[in-house]
């Protein structure tokens, strides 16, 4: 390689590839923590018994304050005006960015907690990671969330544990989640062509590099809870780049109902 | 909420505020086992930085006095006011007591 080629400083529009494609990630993080905390919103005034209630709406309200977090940095750095209510509120389908696992129906407390399971053990290695990103803004969100994800990953694998090694019937329900959702959990491992340079640059980690964590929490706490690991023959990717399932078009309708319908409510 | 939850044993909570020396009890709820309840606790109970930590104990496992006996356990106390340190006068040094 030619030296010139080695020490070439980066172009003007080298930067604004860099900075869109950081917009995109910071949209991906973001938009998976607000459906998901949509998703357990959902469960508010259902919840199994009071406490668990109050549990999931206390992890919901944790994740929105992540998923403003982080959009708004998004909308900043666009500068096109857009502020996290509009990017919330004001897309399509199309346009968000989130993990396909995110947007799963609740379906029973087994299929929520497993969801909440593999997702928060996933944001734990993640949010470790990004502490220690080139990017301030990124890494003091990181610094942020990564306590209340800690807790969210040691609420949900207790409870893994607890229907797993539970009745039969708890177990029979939460092994049935486990392999109805395990084939969500190959795209949180998987990044984009253009995420190649922010992590070259460290502002975000190799996504592959995040496995072997997970892989050890998520072994560690199905062995305790005497759950098989599932070993499906294909998997579902394509969230990041807007393949959606049907399932986010009816969260959009509920979620967006309002503001698009009365713009300039305020409360 | 499912009959499953009057099958978990009931817990009561105690909480060391911030600056407090002691932990109070603050209320009760359910959960099966000791780990479960004391994160139902922290939803629970410290949910608006009331607390640093936090106590459970099954509520079968404290031994309480029984209100039958309120007149001989406490009333004897009522005519002994020299059990109380009122008759002392503090000195001007003594700050805190």
């Amino acid at each position: 390689m030619a030296e010139s080629e080695t020490i070439a400083a980066p172009t003007p529009a080298h930067e604004a590839q860099m900075q869109a494609s950081l917009i995109d990630y910071l949209l991906y993080l973001g938009d998976s923590n607000l459906i998901l905390s949509h998703r357990l919103s959902e469960w508010c005034g259902h919840g199994p018994v009071l406490e668990e209630d109050i549990a999931l709406t206390n992890i919901a309200l944790d994740l929105i304050g992540q998923a403003r977090l982080l959009l708004a940095c998004a909308g900043e750095m666009e500068g096109q005006g857009r502020t996290e209510d509009t990017l919330a509120y004001k897309r399509d389908v199309t346009e968000f960015r989130n993990l396909l696992l995110v947007e799963e129906p609740n379906g029973d407390f087994a299929v929520t907690i497993t969801r909440q399971f593999l997702f928060s053990a996933w944001g734990y290695e993640l949010f470790s990671w990004l502490t220690h990103s080139k990017d301030a803004g990124l890494a003091a969100i990181a610094a942020k969330s990564l306590k209340e994800v800690t807790y969210h990953r040691r609420h949900a694998g207790e409870w893994m544990i607890r229907l797993g090694d539970g009745t039969a019937e708890s177990k029979t329900r939460v092994q049935a989640a486990l392999d109805d959702l395990w084939i969500f959990t190959d795209e949180m491992f998987q990044g984009l062509p253009s995420d190649a340079a922010l992590i070259d640059a460290g502002i975000i980690p190799d996504p592959d590099s995040l496995r072997p964590g997970w892989d050890a929490m998520v072994d560690r706490v199905l062995v305790e809870a005497m759950l098989s690991k599932p070993a499906p023959d294909f998997r579902r990717d394509g969230g990041r780049l807007g393949r959606h399932s049907e399932a986010l078009g009816f969260i959009l309708a509920d979620m967006q109902f309002l503001p698009r319908a009365y713009p300039d409510a305020s409360w | 909420m499912s009959d499953s939850a009057s099958e978990w044993p009931l817990w009561e909570v105690f909480v060391r505020s911030r600056q407090g020396l002691s932990h109070k009890h603050v209320g009760s709820l359910h959960a099966p086992d000791a780990e479960m309840a004391i994160q139902n606790a922290r939803d629970v109970y410290t949910r608006r930085q009331e607390g640093r930590s936090l106590w459970v104990v099954r509520s079968t496992d404290i031994v309480a006095s029984s209100p039958d006996e309120t007149g001989e356990l406490f009333d004897p106390a009522n005519d002994k006011v020299y059990r109380h340190p009122t008759f002392y006068p503090v000195p001007d040094a003594v700050e805190n007591m």
